[in-house]
């Protein structure tokens, strides 16, 4: 806004916002304070807010008794290789939706979003079924096929938006200057293409990473991804706040600093364009 | 520019993509449906055969049935009520001039990065927990008597949680959209003397109008489906179990699968009733 505001004014809105801000915040704030306090602090009453003894032990011990770093690979494994797969799919088809239109691209597009909207439970048995068949219950590439196809509508559409931003008269600059198709897709387009498509990848690896329908119900120990591992502790005997929160930093602080990244795409990818 | 040769080149990348949607979408609703219409209990007899629509009238008529529908509606009521209202307040707040926005952007953005099974552990434990939990401290601070807030009351404790990580949401599109608003409109109108309620309601909440719809349809089909914050929290115990829920317990639990198959095709007529009128939205969008 133009308006010109008093100072006073605008010390009042930054008080009330950082006061909201941190409490929305708190919660991840309290996890990642608790994951370095001993058990005994964790659940002193009066709690204890940064005035304890910082410990790094408690992440010592959660690698040790449930191997974190497997659950890990699996996370980065099926979150990476769906959205790399979703993305050299989706990649050609948007490029010739955006580029060469034609009277039933928008039909197309909207019944690709239809897919998204069909709801995971009412499919569940066939798929349950289909990896028993195959004998891929459990199994890392499995996921990675079908988060590559629930999250695929996702990312032709933000690949769509993104590709259609392009102006078509470089193109035709281009074909006029004699650039062949592959010098048009080599110079040209992908220069130009790249941040859109870097921005599709770092939603749906973020939306692969945190996808927890699938992934609890298809997996079991060797395939098992971060979000199932952090389910693992919701049984009460393993109930160790502090070993909790060590374990929840860990699963989400990877994807918190990239999530911080993609804000606007959030917007874009999420809404399909509904709102920019 | 697009000759007969760019046509055929584009249906080529196209096919795909096409392809695997198409086989995504066919393959497992024609078993559902397939299913739905059998009397089909794997570790009980196997395939007993078909049944017409037993299943259909049986998913509806069980004690269970109305139950979850009213736990679906009041989770995805009580959610959308509260992230809408809270999220257009949060939104008018961040547009207003402040030291260090981008921070508190990034504060209120964060939660909807959290994996559902993370934020659903950490409230159940660190927070509703009625001995440990942080709210029962404050509670007990206070004198009151705390609250085991997930089985006195479950359901509100969900709504919580999935509020939580909703309101970043629904906060970013709001804000999106209200960063779009003339200005100008909204001088002029302060000028001419209109009080801080009627500017927010003749100019600021039609101009949300779109992206408020955008924001229920949205959520209304992920709030649908979760899954991951009760599964945590109670399990479906204490009446919280939600219309997806339940048919997952039919099917995978109790290995009913005719009869979640059903439940399925239920939850499938349901989620395209809402998409279709998101799809119409977008729709529209795309010509303009």
């Amino acid at each position: 806004m133009a308006r010109a505001v008093t100072s006073q004014r605008k010390a009042i809105n930054t008080a009330i916002a950082w006061t909201i801000g941190f409490l929305i915040f708190f919660p991840i704030l309290w996890t990642i304070l608790t994951s370095f306090k001993t058990e005994g602090t964790a659940i002193a009453d009066p709690p204890v807010f940064l005035f304890f003894d910082w410990t790094l032990e408690n992440y010592a011990v959660v690698q040790e008794r449930s191997n974190y770093m497997r659950f890990l690979w699996n996370s980065v494994i099926i979150a990476g290789g769906s959205t790399l797969l979703g993305v050299i799919v989706a990649v050609p088809a948007a490029w010739a939706m955006a580029f060469v239109p034609s009277r039933r691209t928008k039909d197309i597009l909207l019944w690709m979003l239809s897919t998204k909207m069909l709801p995971a439970v009412g499919v569940l048995y066939p798929i349950y079924l289909i990896c028993i068949e195959l004998g891929v219950l459990d199994n890392r590439a499995a996921l990675v096929i079908i988060l590559m196809l629930i999250n695929l509508p996702i990312i032709v559409w933000m690949l769509y938006t993104y590709f259609r931003e392009i102006p078509g008269e470089i193109l035709e600059a281009a074909r006029m200057d004699g650039a062949s198709l592959r010098n048009e897709i080599l110079y040209v387009l992908t220069p130009m293409a790249i941040p859109g498509i870097a921005s599709t990848v770092l939603l749906n690896f973020i939306l692969a990473w945190n996808e927890a329908f699938w992934t609890l119900n298809l997996t079991a120990v060797d395939a098992a991804p971060l979000t199932a591992f952090i389910a693992s502790y919701s049984s009460p005997e393993g109930l160790f706040f502090a070993k909790l929160s060590a374990a929840s930093t860990m699963a989400i602080a990877p994807i918190l600093i990239l999530g911080w990244f993609s804000q606007k795409q959030l917007v874009r990818g999420l809404t399909f364009g509904a709102v920019k | 520019m697009a000759t007969q040769h760019s046509r055929s080149a584009a249906r080529f990348m196209m096919a795909p993509a096409v392809i695997l949607l198409l086989g995504w979408m066919l393959v497992p609703l024609t078993m559902t449906l397939y299913f739905s219409f059998k009397s089909y209990l794997p570790l009980r007899g196997g395939d007993l055969g078909w049944t017409g629509f037993d299943n259909y009238v049986r998913f509806v008529t069980s004690s269970a049935f109305w139950p979850s529908v009213i736990t679906t509606l009041v989770i995805v009521g009580g959610v959308l009520v509260i992230t809408v209202c809270l999220g257009i307040l949060l939104a008018m707040l961040l547009d207003q001039p402040m030291w260090g926005q981008g921070i508190v952007r990034i504060l209120v953005i964060a939660p909807f990065f959290v994996m559902p099974t993370v934020s659903a552990l950490v409230w159940k434990n660190m927070f509703m927990d009625p001995t440990n939990g942080l709210l029962s401290h404050l509670w007990r601070f206070f004198g009151a008597e705390p609250v085991a807030w997930l089985s006195e009351v479950p359901t509100t404790s969900i709504v919580m949680i999935v509020s939580w990580q909703w309101l970043p949401f629904a906060t970013l599109i709001l804000l999106t959209a209200i960063q779009s608003l003339d200005s100008e409109q909204l001088e002029a109108a302060e000028m001419d003397g209109a009080p801080h309620l009627s500017r927010f309601f003749y100019i600021i909440l039609p101009h949300l109008a779109r992206a408020i719809t955008i924001v229920v349809l949205i959520q209304t089909i992920f709030l649908l489906s979760i899954f991951a914050e009760i599964f945590v929290t109670t399990g479906g115990a204490f009446g919280t179990r939600t219309l997806t829920y339940l048919i997952y317990q039919r099917v995978l639990e109790s290995q009913n699968v005719g009869l979640g198959s059903a439940g399925g095709v239920y939850a499938i007529i349901l989620a395209n009733i809402v998409a279709i009128f998101l799809m119409r939205i977008v729709g529209k969008n795309m010509d303009a």
